[in-house]
């Protein structure tokens, strides 16, 4: 019997005013993409407190998308500014806590980006594919 | 309470620190030491572990537990205290979140006794040998306890509490913390036995501190003139204070020495790295990422820096493909 393949648990953070609707229409447009995706609709990716990605791996997902809105472009002026800074620092922490790159994405995907969305939530599925699981050690 | 109540103190993996600080009560040990029965203190009396084991389950109204747990020899130690005791005190930062020594956690047991024993430079040419468990001699076989591969918090071992925190806690914290239980004046099961607000609220320095902060430039403490008088954090110097539980009366602040967050973080807070990296996010006046990069260079370790004191009570611990030392 062959093993079933690995299928990628993937959390994204999309913010309402460009990714959620861009991901949106990707689904009317049914285009078609992984669906091992679960979306989290926040009002902005300055929203995501870093204690959120950590609480998506803890219960389960082997990575973590951050989505926002095109810099000068976020709705709420600087949130995404924020996000860069925020996401720049915990990917330097999660790396020395042995995490590999890769498993903490961010991606500027504008309310029209509905093929850049498809896009690179079938690229990170494939590159959290190759990386396996995430095995959390709680050294029991 | 029938006799004065009997207090135990202990100490797992720590630097000694907690048990100084004890000591530092000074004249005020003196009437601690009147107003009850020690019954255990390794440190400072000769009692034996069958003296533990004597007593009623429940017969100690009180252990402090310094140090944060490690080997198998305190982990066995909290429990048998655990069972002994009315009321358990996780007693400095090691103990309540992990501490120093929770660092280690950046390794496993594997890769801390392939350096410590084999690769360091002051063991490399001697073939040094582990330390093992069981070693029979003529005489018998020697024990030693097993080292875990990861160190933890007291209350990841055995039911805690209170909390006092700190590295170590401050005589005025232990104090009050002693007259609570001696006048049966105890806060809710779990409180941490400090104060519930961010330091920066009971610092000196907290008026020169402007109401926005934007940092263009992170310095490192060691390599700066510290001005004493003015809020470190607006000279650019990384003062945790704004996101770590107050109580300690700013005392590293008034020594001219950044918070670096032992106090833990306050109630809200779950993660105290995760915290800690938002928090310098804001602060942190780049839009570019090369620049954030290169301003982060003044904070080259972001888990020894915003984990210093909670890395085993973070959410994630740490993924199994933590690297090898050296
Ligand atoms: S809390 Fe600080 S003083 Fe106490 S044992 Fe740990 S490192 Fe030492
Ligand atoms: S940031 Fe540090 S120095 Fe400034 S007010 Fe807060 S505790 Fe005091």
């Amino acid at each position: 019997m062959r093993k079933p393949e690995f299928e990628p648990r993937i959390v994204a953070f999309v913010c309402n005013w460009c990714t959620y609707i861009a991901a949106d229409a990707a689904g009317v447009a049914r285009s078609r993409y992984a669906s091992n995706v679960r979306l989290i609709r926040t009002m902005c990716s300055g929203r995501v407190d870093p204690q959120f990605v950590l609480t998506a791996f803890e219960k389960g997902a082997d990575g973590v998308l951050l989505c926002g809105c095109h810099p000068r472009d976020c709705h709420y002026s600087s949130g995404n500014y924020k996000t860069l800074r925020r996401y720049t620092l915990l990917k330097k922490m999660l790396s020395q806590m042995g995490f590999e790159e890769g498993r903490l994405r961010l991606e500027w995907i504008s309310a029209s980006e509905a093929e850049k969305f498809r896009r690179v939530v079938e690229d990170m599925t494939e590159q959290v594919r190759r990386l396996g699981p995430l095995d959390l050690d709680g050294g029991d | 309470m029938a006799g004065k109540p009997k207090v135990a103190f202990y100490w797992c993996a720590s630097c000694g620190g907690c048990e100084e600080a004890v000591v530092d009560l000074a004249e005020g040990v003196l009437d601690v030491v009147a107003a009850v029965d020690i019954v255990f203190w390794p440190v400072a009396l000769d009692f034996k572990v069958t003296d533990v084991e004597a007593l009623p389950d429940g017969g100690i109204t009180v252990s402090f537990i310094n140090g944060a747990v490690r080997l198998s020899e305190q982990e066995d130690m909290v429990r048998l205290l655990r069972r002994k005791s009315k009321y358990v005190i996780a007693f400095g930062s090691c103990s309540h979140l992990g501490g120093i020594p929770g660092l280690a956690n950046l390794w496993d047991r594997r890769s801390i006794f392939e350096w410590y024993y084999h690769k360091a430079p002051s063991v490399a040419d001697g073939g040094s040998q582990e330390p093992r468990e069981r070693v029979e001699v003529p005489e018998g076989t020697l024990e030693l306890p097993a080292f875990w591969d990861v160190v933890k918090s007291l209350d990841q071992v055995i039911d805690v509490d209170y909390y006092l925190p700190g590295c170590p806690p401050t005589p005025k914290l232990i104090g009050n913390a002693v007259t609570a239980l001696l006048k049966g004046e105890l806060p809710p099961k779990g409180a941490v036995l400090a104060g519930t607000r961010a330091l920066c609220h009971e610092c000196p320095l907290n008026e020169t501190k402007p109401e926005k902060l934007l940092i263009k430039e992170l310095k490192r403490v060691h390599l700066t003139k510290v001005d004493p008088e003015k809020c470190l954090l607006a000279q650019g110097v990384l003062c945790l204070g704004p996101v770590t539980r107050g109580g300690c009366e700013a005392l590293c602040v008034k020594g001219a020495m950044p918070c670096t967050g032992c106090f833990g973080p306050t109630d809200e807070v779950r993660d105290q790295g995760a915290k800690g990296i938002s928090y310098l996010a804001s602060i942190l006046d780049f839009d570019d990422e090369a620049d954030i990069r290169r301003a982060m260079e003044a904070v080259p370790d972001p888990v020894g820096t915003f984990y210093r004191y909670a890395l085993p009570r973070s959410i994630l611990m740490r993924s199994r493909g933590v690297k090898a030392h050296g």
